[in-house]
């Protein structure tokens, strides 16, 4: 009597066990891990370990260092009392980084301003994937003038460079805010800078689910399925959609690093994030004054974002690598 | 009254600068006595010849003298052009009164003030050859509102025939308002009322003299001959400009148009200020226009302090309360904000103690009645005022807050994008969040936040911004920015920002003003009254005063900083 082998892992699993496998996934991973969670302690790093007001300007204030009251803002040592320069970095619980130009601790805000610009990356690739996929879908399912209208908009907006495109739409709703009927988005909402990074990377996304959805269409199980009289909402939900579900899986952090890019730069131009409140990108810009007396403030962010969006491009590589049954079957054969 | 205000560094114009002594005055007592006028003034050892290497951001746009309101130009041109007055060329506290300079003296008024009778030097000649006349005096003014000078209206509204003039530009003639008399080389002007500035603003650069012959429109970037020492000889928006020696000119008074030392001037438009910073570090530029960025302060006043001049500006930034508006409509919560800002803080945003100061009052330093008076700081009161700023008053605030019974509501601060207002907008948005508001701040490019916050449509309640004289008068702060007349709803040009009007207080001004004809230091007091009044009603939230640093090359020499047109650039000695 033989032994009757256990069933196959699902395709998921399987994925799974390759992205677990995949050593630079795991740590870009951990990274990014480590990271959102630094962030998301910002609150309580603020209150119980630096006992400071990220927000609040505080110039004219002092802080405890040992037993030192030591100057938020120092007179520069030149003849003439030329200037004042923020603490740079203590080594202390408080102002470990040093403080910026209007006296705030640059750790708290790096924190605080990192759940900002993690939130609004995360949300737009979401934002994004939902409506790249609800576009890309229509397109490749139903073709035709629907295919035609869509594809021919999605050129439009990529013909448009797109962080130009983005600045246009942030220029316009960052001073008014934006009112869609009852609805009323303040200026300073994070919705703002979500939605338009989100609708900016829409066709980025939506071509290749169209392309993905047209290859589908053609394949014998719809084929089938159609022939069954099955209805055309159906085979989408239930054929298509989970069909597709591996390139959006795939898309997602790379959507997130462009998106957390385009956050950056548009809060660097001061049409994203609206202070008080703080994202990496209005950190660098609060340190471009601040390049020559205290680089920190400038390159603590900076390197933030490089290393998110290194980790999420490796993460991405790996969930493609994993996700990608055709060539896991190339690999093990 | 028009104006504009103070815009860092580049649409700042006629930049009142008071005499290092008089800047010394508010300044550290330790930074006073280093600053560095002796360091690089050589008076007993001239140079003349060489070229001066000019660096500046942007170009100031038009040349014609008569229609650009930009400092840069202003600046440039003072070598350039004359006016029958001119403010001195050189420093102290005597520089505050106009002197003579295409006219042989400053005339004595007559009939009541209404009259002022000038007579034209000699021999002079414009830059082109041609000899100055009369006529070209008469021409120029007519020529003022022909190319609708921004000046034309709040400064030379008086002179007879002006109205018609400003109804119908194309056909002035200032008839009954200017007589000429070539014979005699006679000017007479005959205004509608007597005018205790007028005198001022014949000196103003607006009054510039041009031939009579110059084209009746904005001669855009062709500058007209005129009378100084120099002449612009090429003029390109986009790269530079080179001004080059008058061959016709004769120095006829040396404290109002005197001879320069360089052959030649050339500016380079371009470098951001960064750059320019390091060009003149280098040796490569000898000065430059814009403000030093305040993250180089410290190396420059470290390393090249000797190359450092520090003068006080007649210009402050301030908080416009809008008085008709919640909260500011409350006394109590505006003088809540006055005790609660930290200036000490606003010093700090301007490169500290050495280059700012705290202000409380509307009149800053160094204009006709000032008295140093602060109404709003801890242990004063508008009834005991202390005579300087020392610290904001939180618990004076918040009961007035309270007894106001404004607290909670929302407060709009619209500030400028640029520069230094950032930080100042988000510290007073941290100020009023801490007296119980809930404040949001909205952040306009410059040029288009200065007329917003003016037209009273926009309903705002919290304005953010500066101002500067053109000369030193207590009405160009005072009654420009506060009376009853300076409000004109509707309309983004208001200059008086809070909305505010006060009979009583309007009242004080019409009789400070007055008396200047007859008693100007009677007339002084009366405007450190209104001052005093004024801040009672704290329509406005007085910030800062600001000094400004400029940064010479080491080969530059006999740096002269006047009252009203900075730096001499035309004394510049170059190595």
């Amino acid at each position: 009597m033989t032994a009757e082998a256990p069933p196959p892992p699902g395709p998921w699993r399987q994925a799974l066990r390759g992205l677990l496998r995949n050593r630079a996934a795991m740590v870009a991973f951990a990274v990014l891990a480590l990271i959102t969670l630094s962030c998301a302690l910002a609150p309580l790093y603020a209150r119980d370990i630096a006992r400071t007001d990220p927000f609040t300007s505080n110039v004219a204030g002092s802080i405890l260092l040992g037993r030192h009251e030591v100057d938020i803002m120092q007179p520069n040592d030149n003849p003439l009392h030329l200037g004042l320069s923020p603490i740079g970095p203590t080594g202390h619980a408080a102002y470990l980084l040093g403080a910026d130009s209007q006296g705030r601790d640059v750790a708290a805000r790096l924190l605080y301003g990192g759940r900002n610009s993690l939130l609004i990356a995360a949300c737009a690739a979401v934002l994004c994937l939902l409506l790249a996929a609800a576009a890309g879908i229509a397109a490749g399912f139903f073709g035709g003038l629907v295919d035609v209208i869509l594809s021919r908009l999605m050129d439009i907006m990529w013909a448009v460079p797109v962080y130009l495109f983005a600045i246009s739409l942030s220029i316009v709703t960052v001073s008014q805010g934006l009112k869609l009927g009852p609805f009323v988005v303040e200026a300073d909402s994070l919705l703002i800078p979500i939605v338009i990074i989100a609708l900016v990377y829409v066709p980025y996304a939506a071509r290749p689910i169209r392309g993905r959805v047209l290859a589908l269409r053609q394949a014998e199980f719809v084929t089938a399925a159609r022939c069954l009289g099955v209805p055309r909402w159906r085979i989408v939900l239930f054929d298509i959609l989970p069909n597709v579900t591996t390139t959006l899986v795939v898309l997602g952090p790379l959507l997130m690093a462009l998106s957390l890019l385009a956050e950056s730069a548009l809060s660097f131009l001061s049409i994203g994030v609206q202070a008080p409140a703080a994202s990496w990108g209005t950190i660098i810009q609060d340190g471009e004054g601040l390049i020559y007396t205290r680089p920190m403030v400038a390159i603590a962010p900076g390197l933030a974002i490089v290393l998110v969006v290194l980790a999420l491009n490796i993460l991405g590589d790996g969930l493609r690598d994993a996700l990608d049954v055709r060539d896991s079957a190339r690999r093990s054969s | 009254m028009q104006k504009r205000f103070f815009h860092a560094g580049c649409v700042l114009t006629a930049l009142l600068a008071v005499a290092d002594q008089v800047s010394a005055l508010h300044a550290q007592p330790s930074a006073t006595p280093l600053l560095p006028q002796a360091a690089v003034h050589f008076p007993s050892d001239p140079h003349k010849g060489g070229t001066l290497r000019l660096a500046a951001q942007d170009s100031g746009g038009t040349l014609d003298p008569q229609v650009s309101y930009i400092s840069l130009i202003k600046e440039l041109e003072t070598p350039v052009y004359d006016g029958l007055l001119a403010f001195p060329k050189f420093s102290g506290p005597a520089a505050q009164h106009v002197i003579a300079d295409l006219a042989e003296t400053v005339p004595q008024s007559e009939d009541g003030g209404r009259t002022y009778r000038f007579t034209l030097r000699p021999n002079l000649h414009f830059s082109d050859g041609q000899t100055v006349g009369v006529e070209d005096v008469a021409a120029s003014f007519r020529r003022l509102f022909k190319v609708g000078s921004p000046t034309a209206g709040p400064y030379y509204s008086h002179i007879i025939g002006a109205d018609a003039c400003l109804h119908d530009p194309a056909h002035c003639t200032l008839a009954g308002g200017i007589e000429t008399d070539a014979a005699t080389r006679t000017i007479t002007f005959h205004l509608t009322e007597p005018d205790a500035e007028f005198l001022d603003r014949l000196a103003w650069f607006h009054a510039a003299i041009v031939p009579a012959s110059t084209p009746p429109h904005d001669t855009g970037n062709t500058a007209p001959p005129g009378t100084g020492p120099y002449r612009v000889t090429s003029y390109d928006p986009a790269t530079g400009m080179v001004l080059e020696r008058n061959p016709y000119f004769q120095e006829w008074a040396h404290d109002a148009q005197p001879a320069g030392y360089p052959d030649t001037m050339q500016v380079t438009f371009g470098l951001d200020t960064e750059g320019e910073v390091t060009a003149i570090e280098n040796g490569q530029y000898d000065w430059m226009y814009e403000d030093l960025p305040l993250d180089r302060l410290g190396e420059v006043g470290s390393r090249y302090a000797g190359q450092v001049q520090i003068y006080t500006l007649l210009l402050y930034y301030y908080a416009a309360l809008n008085v008709r508006l919640p909260p500011f409509n409350s006394l109590k919560a505006r003088q809540a904000l006055n005790y609660a800002i930290n200036r000490h803080a606003m010093v700090i945003y301007h490169g500290g103690p050495a280059v700012s100061a705290p202000l409380c009052q509307l009149l800053p330093q160094g204009t006709p009645g000032y008295v140093p008076n602060c109404a709003y700081t801890k242990g004063a009161s508008p009834a005991h005022p202390l005579p300087q700023w020392q610290a904001p008053d939180l618990e004076e605030a918040r009961r007035l807050v309270r007894e106001s019974d404004t607290a909670g509501q929302k407060i709009t601060i619209v500030a400028p994008l640029e520069g230094r207002y950032a930080a100042m907008a988000m510290e007073l948005r941290s100020t009023l969040a801490s007296l119980g508001y809930s404040a949001t701040v909205r952040s306009l490019t410059q040029t288009v936040q200065f007329p917003y916050i003016q037209n009273s449509d926009n309903h705002v309640q919290l304005a953010l911004t500066g101002w500067n004289a053109d000369y030193p008068s207590a009405s160009s702060f005072l009654q420009t920015l506060f009376a009853c007349a300076s409000f004109h709803p509707h309309s983004d040009n208001s200059p008086n920002i809070s909305a505010f009007c006060n009979p009583e207080i309007d009242a004080l001004m019409t009789t400070a003003a007055r008396t200047a004809l007859t008693s100007p230091e009677q007339s002084e007091k009366d405007w450190a009254e209104v001052d005093r009044a004024l801040m009672a009603q704290a329509p406005a939230v007085p910030l800062v005063q600001i000094r400004r640093v400029t940064l010479l090359s080491k080969r530059t020499r006999n740096a002269i900083v006047t009252l009203n047109d900075e730096i001499l650039l035309s004394q510049l000695q170059v190595r």
